[in-house]
């Protein structure tokens, strides 16, 4: 005690710790760094290429299909998840198990395969339409475009449907009954005041998805849809710089990929209304009976 | 007397488990009853039944004369389809025990979505409507607050206001004060004493006793399902003369 007191006319020097590992270790792992972008710097990269097609009207429309691609693939799933996921929650027996089918069925088989199935889907059905009404030449109908949009999006609303219905089955049972007990019908409930909250949940991995998606239809290339990879394929078959065209594709991907995550930060903020400062209070305390004396 | 709402036979299981026996019941325009009894005893879910949020075995609800849940064809009984029953459920307004009101709205978006979205009135006309609701459970000036941001009384007295922004013919409370902090508990009961004061028809569930003495025309006391017991609050709270209800009350007391 006596020392303190008397320390206080003094004063206390703080000596900061001096982090010594810290300081080793961030070292170490520029070095590493520094080593790594030399070894690009020196390997046979001619950045040249990557400068010459980075803005190549071809690479450019790749980029835009790629864009185009994910948008109506992730369309096409979501609407589809929604359905799935209220189909599952339905009384409906054959609602239900459809929805449980259509998730096994295409969760179940890789997506590469899937679009192999629809862009070959000529070789079991030469036409397709309603018998007497009309009928289309498979081939005519089943586009690289249908086939990946098809592919990507169905499968897409096996994911989906999930997601939604986790979403949905995170809303408490009683916002339904106040909705039902204001008049609503079960569906208008459903609409105006369970699925709005349930976003909150649904979104994050949703946008999780769209940027999956974004990767996802490089897989296209294989049926000669020319997104974005298939784009750099045709120049590097041509010039034979392969890696320089590569690195085109990858960095527009992460372009891409970035902006998308800037745009989920936006949406996020806004399905999050009501839940600025804190949750919704409920207490937990009952007041029983004894306050009622 | 014209009853508003009567309940004939009711019956009720859950599984195995009978959970309303031969309830028997009417309430007539501007009564206030409350329902007292143990937990478990089948209050909650009674109340449950008027609005068809549980769904009957046997017997029948009734409100302004119209069978709940199916329409009525000579002696032969239809059940209604989800928008009609949507409509029925319009005559009456449901406050619920922990409020739920939808957080992502704020509180005057709460109160007009049923006006304005369900039976479709001019927003202009609900909006002023709502606001008057607001003045008259004293939250005038948390319009535009949400949910989250209020007490869990003034929650409560938003779904109050919410609930009564449908004109309904009677108002149902499930066990309105239970989940409040208890300095709170006062002034959702002061916004029903005046709703009763004002001729609102309502039945209360309720552990409340000094609430039901002081407002209630009847108390029903109810315990494993069945309606024990029924009359003036001096009939069962003061004096009770079924064994069952006197253990409760001293019990309570």
């Amino acid at each position: 005690m006596g020392d303190i007191e008397r320390a206080r006319s003094t004063a206390f020097v703080v000596v900061p710790p001096r982090k010594i590992w810290t300081k080793i270790l961030g070292l170490v792992v520029i070095v590493l760094l520094l080593l790594l972008v030399r070894a690009f710097w020196v390997g046979d990269i001619a950045w040249k290429y990557v400068g010459d097609n980075i803005f190549a009207p071809s690479v450019l429309r790749g980029v835009v299909n790629a864009i185009i691609m994910t948008f109506c693939a992730m369309a096409l799933g979501i609407v589809l998840g929604v359905m799935a996921a209220i189909m599952r929650m339905s009384d409906n027996p054959v609602l239900k198990n459809v929805s449980i089918g259509y998730v096994w069925l295409f969760r179940g088989t890789p997506a590469l395969l899937q679009l192999l199935l629809w862009f070959n889907l000529a070789l079991i059905f030469p036409t397709i339409g309603i018998p007497g009404l009309f009928s289309l030449k498979t081939v005519d109908v089943m586009t690289p475009f249908v086939a990946a949009f098809l592919g990507l999006g169905i499968q897409q609303g096996a994911y989906t449907a999930e997601v939604v219905r986790a979403g949905i089955l995170s809303i408490d049972k009683g916002q339904a009954e106040a909705g039902l007990s204001i008049g609503m019908t079960p569906l208008r409930a459903m609409l105006r005041i369970i699925l709005p909250q349930a976003m909150r949940v649904i979104v994050p991995p949703i946008g999780n998805e769209t940027i999956g998606m974004v990767k996802l239809t490089s897989l296209a290339s294989v049926i000669q849809f020319s997104e974005l990879l298939r784009s750099v394929e045709d120049v590097y078959y041509v010039n034979s710089r392969v890696i320089e065209l590569l690195i085109v594709a990858a960095i527009w991907y992460m372009v891409v990929v970035t902006v998308l995550s800037i745009g989920q930060i936006f949406i996020e903020r806004h399905f999050s209304k009501g839940w600025g400062g804190h949750r919704p209070g409920q207490p937990a305390q009952r007041t029983l009976a004894e306050e009622a004396a | 007397m014209d009853a508003l709402i009567t309940a004939v036979g009711l019956q009720k299981y859950f599984g195995s488990f009978h959970v309303l026996q031969d309830i028997d019941f009417e309430i007539a325009k501007g009564e206030v009853v409350c329902i007292i009894g143990p937990s478990g005893s089948g209050k909650s879910t009674f109340l449950r039944c008027i609005n068809q949020l549980e769904s009957i075995d046997a017997g029948y609800v009734t409100i302004g004369g119209e069978i709940v849940g199916y329409r009525r064809d000579g002696n032969k009984l239809y059940p209604l389809s989800q928008r009609e029953i949507a409509r029925q459920r319009q005559s009456v307004g449901m406050v619920f025990q922990r409020f739920h009101l939808f957080p992502h709205k704020t509180v005057l978006q709460n109160i007009i979505e049923g006006p304005m979205g369900v039976q479709k009135r001019p927003r202009a006309d609900c909006v002023e409507e709502a606001k008057a609701l607001l003045k008259r459970v004293g939250l005038a000036h948390k319009a535009d607050a949400y949910p989250g941001e209020l007490s869990g009384g003034q929650q409560q007295r938003v779904a109050i206001a919410r609930a009564l922004a449908m004109k309904p013919k009677a108002m149902l409370f499930d066990e309105p004060t239970s989940a409040l902090d208890p300095e709170l508990v006062g002034e959702v009961l002061g916004v029903m004493k005046e709703l009763a004061a004002s001729g609102t028809t309502m039945i209360v569930v309720t552990h409340e006793l000094g609430f039901c003495r002081e407002v209630a025309d009847r108390v029903l006391f109810m315990d494993a399902g069945r309606i024990v017991d029924c009359g003036t609050p001096a009939e069962i709270l003061e004096n009770p003369r079924n064994p069952r209800v006197k253990n409760f009350i001293s019990a309570v007391l």
